[in-house]
C-alpha cells in the first residue's frame, strides 16, 4: 500500500517540478534560451510575497497576486533591459546574460532578506487551508495542501496546453520561435511576443515557487530554489523541451521516481536522481521521451 | 503605387544597391532579373524594412507616403506582403495553422474565411494536407503555402522573390500561371524578382535587369525580349553561332 502513498507523493512534487519545467519550455520554445534565472526569479517573488504577509500583514490570496505581478514586471524588464538590448543577439550570449542575472537576483535576495532562513508563513487566511490536515482515502493520507497544489497545477497545466494549441498568441508565440523572419513578414509583432513570453513563465514559475515553499516546508533563504530549478530543468530534459506534453510528463515522472528511491534506496541522494535523469536522457534519448524535434532542413 | 527613388542600401560593408529607381502601378506585375548576387533580393528587403537603418539613401514611397525605416510589422499593415526566398513556412505548424497566422493582422472573420476558400481554390493540394506539419511538405508545396500565407495578409502589393527556386519545370509553369491569376482576379499589384527571365517576362507587364546593384535596362517584356543582350545573357538565344555549331568570341554587354 505504500506504493500508492508514494505515487501520490510522487505526483504532488511532480505537479512542481511540471510547472518549473513548463515555465522554462515556455521560454525556450519563443526563443530557444533555457532560462537560468528561472528559479532565482521564482525565489525572489516567492520572498515579495512572504513580504507583502509578513511585514504588510496582508492576506495569503492578496500577496499571491501580488507578486504574480511582481514576477510579470520582474521579467518583462528583464526581456526588456537586458536581453533585448543584447547587440550580438546569438543563443549562447542570451544564456550568459541569464546566468548572469541569476547572479544579481541571488545576490539581492541575500542583501535584502539576508542570510538567515525564514518560515513561511503557515496560515492561509482566508481560506480554508492547512498545511497539516490531511484526508484519509482508506490507507492513503494526502494532505490538504498537497491536494491545492494538484489541483493549481492541473488548472494551470491544462489552461496552458490549450492556449499554446488554439489560441492567436499561443500559435503566434510559436511562430516566433520557429521563424522570425516569417513571424516579422506576417505582422507578428515578436518583440512584444518575447516579453508576454517571459511575463507569463516567470508567473508560472513564481506560482510554482509559491506553492512549492508551503507545500513541502522549506524554509526560505536565497537558495531556496536551486534544487526545484535543477528538478525542473531535469523534467523538461527527461520529458523533452520541444513539446507540452515533453516537461508535464518529465516532471510527473521525476517526481515518482524520487519519492521511490528515496523511499527505497536512499533520500540522502534524491537530488542525485535528477543529474542522472539528465545525463542518461543526453546519452540515450536526446530530444527526451515525448520529444518529436523537426529537423529543419538547411 | 509602389515607388523607390535612387534607394542605395549597404548589406554590413558591402554596397549592394548603388541607387536604384523603381516605380510600379497599380493593378500590374513588375519583374526584376538579374543574376545571384545582383541585389534583386536586397531590394525588397529594403522595401520590407527588414534592414536595420537601410536604406542609406534614397526613399520608398507607398501611395504618396514615405515608409523608409519602418518594421516590417508596420509595412505589412500598410498592404505589402513578401514571399521571401526560400519559402520560409513555420516548420512545426500546421498547413491551416501557418494560413491562419498570415491573417494575424486581421479581424474580418467573413473575409479571412472567404480568402482561405481562395487560397484552397488556386492550391487545392493544401487544403489536402491541411493537418499535416509545413515542414514536411514538398518544395513546390511549401512554395504554395508561402504564397498562400502572404495572400492571407490581403496585400495590396505582393512581393515574390524566386518563386520558381528548386521547382520542377512543370511546377514552376504552373506556379507562374496562379500568380497571374492572382494577379488578374484580385487586382493585386505584385513585384517578381527572377532568375528564371523566359518565365517572368511572360507573365510582366514591365521588366528591369539588374546588374551589380543597379538598374540596366528596363522596357515592356516585348522590348526587352527585342533586346540583343537580354536575349543572349537572360533568355540564352544565340544568334552569331558559327557554321561548327558554336560560338567563337565572347561578346560584351553594350550597356556596360
Amino acid at each position: 500500500m505504500i506504493f500508492f502513498q508514494l505515487v501520490i507523493d510522487g505526483l504532488s512534487i511532480g505537479s512542481l517540478y511540471a510547472l518549473l519545467a513548463l515555465a522554462m519550455v515556455i521560454i525556450y520554445k519563443t526563443s530557444e534560451v533555457p532560462n537560468f534565472a528561472q528559479g532565482e526569479m521564482a525565489m525572489v517573488t516567492t520572498f515579495v510575497s512572504y513580504h507583502l504577509m509578513e511585514y504588510y500583514g496582508f492576506t495569503f490570496p492578496v500577496s499571491f497576486l501580488g507578486s504574480l505581478i511582481f514576477a510579470a514586471m520582474l521579467a518583462v524588464f528583464f526581456e526588456f533591459f537586458f536581453l533585448r538590448r543584447a547587440k550580438e543577439p546569438n543563443i549562447l550570449n542570451f544564456i550568459i546574460i541569464t546566468l548572469g542575472f541569476e547572479r544579481m537576483l541571488y545576490g539581492l535576495a541575500a542583501w535584502k532578506w539576508g542570510a538567515d532562513q525564514r518560515l513561511y508563513p503557515s496560515s492561509f487566511d482566508p481560506l480554508p487551508i492547512s498545511s497539516s490536515d490531511t484526508f484519509n482515502f482508506g490507507i492513503i493520507s494526502v494532505s490538504h495542501i498537497s491536494l491545492i497544489i494538484m489541483s493549481v497545477a492541473f488548472v494551470l497545466i491544462g489552461g496552458l496546453v490549450i492556449f499554446f494549441k488554439f489560441t492567436r498568441l499561443g500559435i503566434a508565440m510559436k511562430a516566433t520561435q520557429q521563424n522570425l523572419l516569417a513571424s516579422r513578414i506576417n505582422g507578428i509583432r515578436t518583440n512584444r511576443i518575447m516579453s508576454f513570453t517571459w511575463g507569463l513563465s516567470a508567473m508560472v514559475g513564481a506560482i510554482a515557487g509559491m506553492l512549492f515553499v508551503p507545500g513541502t516546508a522549506t524554509p526560505l533563504d536565497s537558495n531556496l530554489m536551486l534544487a526545484p530549478l535543477i528538478k525542473g530543468f531535469a523534467a523538461a530534459v527527461l520529458g523533452g523541451m520541444t513539446t507540452m506534453i515533453g516537461p508535464i510528463g518529465g516532471g510527473f515522472i521525476l517526481g515518482i521516481i524520487e519519492k521511490f528511491f528515496g523511499f527505497y534506496i536512499s533520500s540522502e541522494f534524491e537530488t542525485t536522481v535528477s543529474f542522472t535523469i539528465i545525463v542518461l536522457v543526453l546519452w540515450f534519448r536526446p530530444s527526451g521521451l515525448f520529444g518529436r524535434h523537426y529537423i529543419r532542413k538547411v | 503605387m509602389l515607388s523607390l527613388n535612387n534607394i542605395e542600401t549597404f548589406y554590413g560593408l558591402i554596397y549592394a544597391l548603388k541607387g536604384v529607381s523603381l516605380e510600379i502601378k497599380e493593378g500590374t506585375i513588375t519583374a526584376i532579373l538579374g543574376s545571384n548576387g545582383a541585389g534583386k533580393t536586397t531590394i525588397l528587403r529594403t522595401i520590407m524594412g527588414l534592414l536595420d537603418d537601410q536604406p542609406e539613401k534614397g526613399n520608398v514611397m507607398l501611395s504618396g507616403e514615405n515608409i523608409n525605416f519602418k518594421d516590417p510589422e508596420f509595412i505589412v499593415r500598410k498592404g505589402i506582403s513578401y514571399v521571401p526566398e526560400g519559402r520560409e513556412v513555420w516548420n512545426e505548424l500546421t498547413v491551416r495553422e501557418n494560413l491562419a497566422m498570415g491573417a494575424y493582422i486581421r479581424n474580418d472573420k467573413n473575409g479571412i474565411k472567404k480568402d482561405l476558400e481562395g487560397i484552397y481554390h488556386y492550391f487545392p493540394v493544401l487544403q489536402e494536407r491541411e493537418n499535416q506539419l509545413a515542414g514536411t511538405l514538398s518544395g513546390g508545396e511549401q512554395q504554395m503555402l508561402a504564397i498562400g500565407r502572404a495572400l492571407m495578409n490581403s496585400p495590396r502589393i505582393l512581393l515574390l522573390d524566386e518563386p520558381s527556386l528548386g521547382l520542377s519545370p512543370i511546377l514552376v509553369k504552373s506556379i507562374f500561371r496562379i500568380i497571374k491569376d492572382i494577379n488578374r482576379e484580385r487586382g493585386i499589384t505584385i513585384l517578381l524578382v527572377e532568375q528564371n527571365a523566359r518565365m517572368a517576362l511572360m507573365i510582366a507587364n514591365y521588366g528591369y535587369v539588374m546588374e551589380n546593384g543597379r538598374f540596366v535596362i528596363s522596357g515592356t517584356p516585348e522590348e526587352l525580349m527585342e533586346n540583343e543582350d537580354v536575349r543572349e545573357f537572360y533568355l540564352g538565344i544565340k544568334k552569331d553561332v558559327s557554321a561548327k555549331g558554336y560560338q567563337r568570341w565572347k561578346r560584351k554587354k553594350k550597356w556596360r
